[in-house]
């Protein structure tokens, strides 16, 4: 079973300050890392490739600096990379991001399942993935837990999926190839071995612009993004709470009798 | 499309710096300069700059033809069996107001099985216009099936807007609808209203966590998409007598998908409530020590119709299943009241719930940066505290 993995090189969070002074967040010296989600996704190409064989590769889309998150994913397991990195990919929105991962997959073509991360960190929208599918019209399972089975049905495969839903889950059976999105629940992701990180240093990772994946420029980057960002700016700050110190008798009736207009 | 800074009107005073979400920005001769490998165009600094010193061009981006004939603010009815999701009500709330500051219809989308009998309760909550595509084949939710109807009807009826709750099913709906349309699309917007000048949505949404707020919109595109969580917009209020209009639309077969089947769903009740329509939430993490104390936190639960949440540490522990991880691993929730008992504050955990109208910390340590985005702060031990405020509430509710 062939592989298509798709990540993205987020910053690391826990790193993120906020300026006091001017509300704002301080990036200098944030590390970058494989958006937490995805790490569940590499984990489970590779542990479905030890199971049925096959070729895992990861894909990201990312400036240079995103060739450290393709060697992260090589040294946890992953057979391949394929760097997208082009200036005129830049300011891609979900849609264009969506059809640049979508072209280089077509690219790729020999693939039974891909796999992607429930959502990124940073933008936290969950339309990536779907997008995907989408752009390739393939069906989709996305907030996967658990796959319950992977068989075949003739001349088809099938994947039987868990599926988390806000009261509960759904079992899904979909046809491959398809693409899914999985949740931290699916698995206990790996640490890097040894030999991970020996190939991942020495592994040739491509470079594809918008020529090597024959896309539409007119669909790239912020020209081929239907939304835009006409502006951000800083929420205005928490007002500063009400912290209560002393007998958890005496604090508790206090805090309930100011709190009790609220419900 | 580029970016440039304007070299004579830079004077190198650094706001632009500290504006910048992505660090693309440095000094060098004290003028600023952009690393175009780090930048997203996204215009934060362009704000910023007093000095008009910073310029984003953009080419005359294609617009989309016949805007103009897109009318009405539409709403899709998520339903699982029949029972119309609570965020529908809020949607509609929201669609009315837009509605009425583009003079247009509110409308509602509902698919599914016998369902059309529904169709009134989404007139009651202000849908002028309910449109139905009824069908054995849309019992059950399934993104690639939904998503073909839709689309049918999007582009048969031209709404111009087009909202759903951003939930597992309307998220994963509304992007391969997007996609098919070539529509845009904004995730999780805590605000929406019209431009009065340009009659476009302008859609707010956090972003890096909600330390930073985006607006965006998608103006040479229809419809403008948009999901919202629960509990960010008030529900629509319920008019008796109110009228509407309900478009019977027959769909063939080809909108169906035979590469997917729905088997079942299995309800998971571990609290009487689920997190994303919880107004209360009673959350615990590590200072709960043991899974068999989380019974003190889902006494509070019961006495306010709280539902239960849990910080990683106490998912990870293996203490509470992972469906009640509130955080950015697990859900993000904005509840009017959260209740962080034992949680030292993480910014992971922070990123799943700063958004709660009101936080309320209960924790030993008056150092944990939970404090910081409490409303009200309990400084104790959550085993004397929680136990007392169960108490004290029970009188209440009495």
């Amino acid at each position: 079973m062939n592989i298509i993995v798709c990540i993205k090189q987020v910053p690391d969070t826990t790193d993120v300050k906020i300026n006091p002074e001017t509300n704002t967040l301080i990036r200098e010296g944030v590390e970058s890392i494989i958006n937490p989600f995805d790490m569940y996704a590499i984990e489970e190409a590779v542990r479905l490739k030890e199971r049925f064989s096959g070729t895992t590769t990861v894909i990201t889309m990312g400036p240079p600096q995103a060739d450290f998150a393709l060697r992260e994913a090589i040294s946890l397991g992953i057979d391949q990379a394929v760097h997208l990195s082009d200036r005129s990919f830049a300011g891609s929105d979900t849609w264009a991001t969506s059809y640049i991962l979508s072209q280089a997959i077509k690219k790729i073509k020999d693939f039974d399942l891909i796999i992607c991360g429930k959502q990124a960190s940073d933008g936290d929208t969950a339309q990536v993935g779907p997008g995907i599918a989408a752009h390739l019209n393939l069906p989709q399972a996305t907030y996967v837990r658990k796959i319950d089975k992977i068989e075949t049905k003739g001349a088809k495969q099938t994947i039987l999926v868990e599926r988390l839903v806000e009261d509960g889950f759904e079992i899904v059976e979909i046809e491959m190839p398809c693409l899914i999105t999985v949740v931290k629940e699916i698995n206990e992701p790996r640490m890097p071995s040894l030999r991970g990180k020996m190939k991942a240093k020495k592994a040739q990772i491509p470079v594809w612009g918008k020529t090597e994946i024959g896309a539409d420029s007119s669909k790239l980057g912020i020209e081929g993004s239907p939304t835009h960002v006409v502006k951000i700016f800083t929420p205005p700050q928490k007002q500063g709470g009400v912290v209560l110190e002393g007998e958890p008798e005496e604090i508790t009736e206090k805090f309930v009798n100011d709190f009790k207009q609220y419900l | 499309m580029s970016i440039k800074i304007i070299k004579n009107k830079c004077t190198g005073c650094g706001l632009c710096i500290k504006a910048c979400p992505f660090g693309a920005i440095s000094m060098q001769d004290k003028k600023a300069v952009i690393d175009i490998a780090k930048c997203t165009l996204c215009g934060a600094c362009v704000q910023v700059c007093k000095f008009n010193a910073i310029e984003i061009s953009r080419q005359q981006k294609k617009q989309q033809k016949g805007l103009e004939e897109y009318k009405g603010v539409w709403v899709f009815a998520e339903q699982r069996s029949g029972k119309i999701s609570s965020v529908v009500f809020e949607l509609l709330n929201k669609a009315q107001q837009l509605a009425k500051d583009l003079n247009t219809y509110v409308g509602a989308v509902l698919l599914g099985y016998n369902i059309k009998e529904k169709a009134g309760e989404l007139i009651q909550r202000g849908a002028q216009k309910v449109f139905v595509t009824d069908m054995l084949q849309l019992k059950e939710y399934t993104a690639e099936n939904y998503s073909n109807a839709i689309v049918k009807l999007i582009k048969k009826y031209k709404p111009e807007i087009f909202l759903a709750g951003a939930t597992s099913c309307g998220r994963s709906l509304v992007s391969r609808i997007a996609v098919n349309l070539y529509a845009g699309l904004t995730a999780d917007c805590t605000g929406l209203d019209i431009d009065p000048k340009e009659k476009i949505l302008i859609q707010t949404r956090p972003a890096f966590g909600g330390n930073i707020m985006a607006q965006i919109v998608s103006p040479d595109n229809r419809p403008q998409m948009a999901t919202v969580r629960h509990k960010v917009m008030q529900e629509a209020e319920i008019i008796p007598d109110a009228r509407g209009e309900i478009i019977e639309e027959n769909l063939t077969g080809e909108i169906i998908d035979n590469r997917v089947k729905f088997i079942k769903f299995i309800e998971e009740i571990t609290s009487t409530v689920n997190l994303a329509e919880a107004n209360i939430i009673v959350s615990g993490g590590r200072g709960l020590q043991g899974p068999e104390n989380f019974k003190i936190l889902k006494e509070l639960a019961e006495t306010l119709d709280a539902a239960i949440g849990a910080s990683r540490a106490a998912v990870d522990s293996g203490w509470i299943p992972y469906s009640h991880q509130v955080g950015q691993t697990g859900r993000t929730v904005c509840p009017k009241v959260y209740f962080a008992c034992g949680i030292s504050g993480q910014i992971q955990h922070l990123v799943g719930m700063q958004s709660s109208k009101i936080i309320v910390a209960i924790n030993k340590d008056p150092s944990a940066p939970i404090f910081k985005v409490a409303n009200y702060g309990l400084v104790g031990d959550l085993f004397e505290i929680v136990p007392l405020l169960t108490k004290k509430f029970k009188e209440i509710r009495k």
